[in-house]
């Protein structure tokens, strides 16, 4: 059982103030939605929590399992058991998927896995979101299609089984096969323990395939209204328009 | 024999075997401004006396003939002319020049191997000719070790039809001083492949060049460096293309660390008026690791003529990217460990083009070394 606490946080880039105070609370078990258009903060939030150096946290606290999130460095967060699927997973040149994967594994899970158990992990994983095998010869991201980098996201996302998982906008560039081959990884995850997911999306067609348990509104660096899954049927009728006019 | 200049290009003026033609430097030159001609220890002023040694071992494949000659074989300067001053100085003093011959046809069967190995104090200077009779191949390793202050000229003949395949380590005691020339010459549709290491040494100063006597010649050189606190290392390329349909390619890679570690790579390509259909690449990196290191890197295209089939050129100086570093912390990798995978992975294209399994390994286990400092 796992928690992951966002309270009250603050959080500018380059000196602007783009998270005006956010709380929320993600337990293990539960799907979180987070919705709003776009330049909202959504992957603002994403990477604050996951500690990325360009995002200043000014004010609040994030703690999982009561453990203070902020005063550990990224790799430490990780390891802690967080994980963000980013928008724009990056590319890294001469760095080999099964290299990386090999190592990330290692790292998450304390001691290097036997090389023929974790071929063989790696090899299901990959055959369940249709990733050629070729694949892992591949550098980092270098090439992929935009539908390769978001199934690798989610492959890494099965192999380090966090206890929350964070996903930017999965589902964006997706076609609908795409999607849905992402959606079921997401529902493995979901299935295979005690997990905690926050789902962050512009759109309602990923929520289709992915339940969520609540959907909280993002508008202007904060939450603006909160419900259950019907609030996401409303959005997809009425867009994020009323929100806008709110905050102006 | 007197100066000879080639006034069209002013990237390559002159060239003489004759020490007096060469003005000592003074650092103001453009050749000479990025080398700290105090620490070259008196190789390009005349005031290093040759009472050290670098003593030569040669390791050769059977097809190979390995001869030590005197001054006056005539097989001694006839693909290259010094360049520069210490080039000169090292051409009027090095007693005894070590020349290999691979006979017309003849394909090496191994490895040639010529370990050059520092014996600590004074000068030393020395010459090689390695010389591919037509359609002979082979491959050869220079293994530059200990210490030293050592100038010298090496002239690649590469024949007819002939491959010459050719990886210098300069992987020298700490406090070694290495200026050198290679020189390529290039005949009808021959290759010539340079894998350039530089890790070792106080300085080191080495300049590769390349020139193609018949059309069909095809160079490829490839260099890493990886430089440390207090190091310079410095690898100034010259491709003189002046014959039509040759090619050439030419990509380094360096990584610097620590204060005033300084690396220079110049990168001159001349495509002369008669070199029509001339296909050239050139490319240098430079990794910065940390606050006080410097990379200067300047490429030199000069194209005198209206018909190429392809020259360009790219030259970068950057840090680790943030966003790589995060990208591998975010799965839980460790800052270091982060840091090791992407400067592999930077330096993994170039080590690939190794061929010999052992070099490759020796240069994979020397960059390990490094980033473990
Ligand atoms: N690296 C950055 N530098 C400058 N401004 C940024 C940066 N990242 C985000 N912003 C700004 O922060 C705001 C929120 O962006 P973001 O969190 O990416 O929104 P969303 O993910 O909801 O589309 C936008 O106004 C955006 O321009
Ligand atoms: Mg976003």
């Amino acid at each position: 059982m796992s928690t992951l606490e966002i309270r009250d946080l603050h959080v500018s880039v380059a000196d602007k103030a783009i998270l005006t105070g956010v709380n929320l609370t993600v337990r293990s078990g539960q799907t979180h939605a987070i919705m709003g258009p776009n330049g909202s903060g959504k992957s603002t939030l994403a990477y604050a929590i996951a500690g990325h150096p360009k995002y200043t946290v000014t004010g609040g606290e994030v703690l999982l399992d009561g453990e203070d999130l902020l005063s550990m460095s990224v790799d430490e967060r990780a390891r802690a058991g967080l994980f963000l699927a980013m928008q724009y997973p990056v590319e890294v040149p001469g760095v080999s998927v099964s290299n990386f994967l090999r190592s990330a594994v290692t790292a998450v899970r304390g001691e290097a896995p036997k090389l023929r158990e974790f071929t063989k992990e790696l090899k299901t994983g990959m055959d369940n979101l249709s990733i050629d095998a070729a694949f892992a010869q591949r550098n980092l991201n270098e090439g992929f299609s935009g539908g390769e980098k978001k199934r690798h996201e989610i492959l890494q996302l099965e192999l380090l089984k966090p206890k929350i998982a964070v996903l930017d906008e999965t589902d964006s560039g997706l076609d609908v096969d795409a999607l849905r081959v992402v959606s079921e990884g997401i529902n493995r995850f979901r299935g295979s323990g005690d997990t905690g997911v926050l789902l962050i999306t512009h759109y309602t067609r990923i929520l289709r395939y992915v339940k969520p348990d609540f959907v909280h509104v993002f508008a202007g660096g904060r939450i603006v209204e909160e419900g259950g899954p019907e609030l996401a049927d409303r959005l997809e009728a009425e867009g994020y328009e009323r929100y806008a006019k709110a905050l102006a | 024999m007197g100066l000879e200049t080639k006034p069209l290009s002013t990237l390559h003026e002159k060239s003489s075997f004759d020490l007096a033609d060469f003005e000592v430097p003074t650092g103001r030159e453009e050749e000479w401004r990025f080398t700290p001609l105090p620490r070259l220890r008196g190789l390009h002023n005349g005031k290093a006396p040759a009472s050290g040694h670098v003593v030569v071992e040669v390791d050769a494949a059977p097809e190979v003939t390995v001869e030590t000659v005197g001054r006056d074989d005539p097989r001694i300067g006839t693909a290259y002319v010094p360049r520069d001053r210490v080039s000169a100085q090292a051409y009027s003093a090095f007693e005894k020049a070590t020349v290999l011959t691979v006979p017309a046809q003849a394909v090496a069967s191994r490895t040639t191997t010529l370990t050059l190995r520092g014996r600590g104090q004074g000068a030393a200077y020395g010459h090689i000719v390695v010389r591919l009779e037509p359609m002979a191949e082979a491959v050869l390793v220079l293994d530059h070790r200990g210490s030293a202050v050592y100038a010298d000229n090496v002239e690649f003949v590469v024949g007819d039809g002939a491959t010459l395949k050719v990886v210098s380590l300069q992987d020298w005691d700490d406090d070694a001083v290495h200026v050198s020339h290679h020189h390529a010459q290039l005949g009808r549709d021959a290759t010539f492949r340079s894998f350039v290491v530089t890790l070792g040494g106080d300085l080191v100063r080495l300049s590769p060049s390349v020139s193609y006597t018949a059309p069909g010649g095809d160079a490829d050189l490839t260099g890493l460096y990886f430089v440390d606190a207090g190091q310079h290392l410095e690898h100034r390329l010259l491709v003189d293309h002046s014959v039509p349909n040759c090619r050439s390619n030419v990509e380094y890679k360096g990584a610097l660390q620590g204060e005033d570690a300084h690396a220079v790579w110049i990168g001159d390509v001349i495509i002369r008026v008669e070199a029509e259909g001339t296909d050239t690449y050139e490319y240098n990196r430079n990794l910065i690791l940390t606050d006080g290191a410097r990379a200067d890197s300047v490429p030199n295209l000069e194209i005198l003529t209206g018909e190429v089939a392809g020259a360009g050129h790219a030259s970068a100086s950057g840090r680790l990217d943030d966003e790589h570093i995060f990208y591998l912390q975010a799965r839980g990798i460790p800052y270091d460990e982060a840091r090791r995978l992407v400067i592999r992975g930077f330096f993994a294209q170039v080590i690939e083009k190794i061929e010999i399994e052992e070099i490759r390994q020796r240069v994979l286990a020397a960059v390990e070394a490094e980033l473990e400092k």
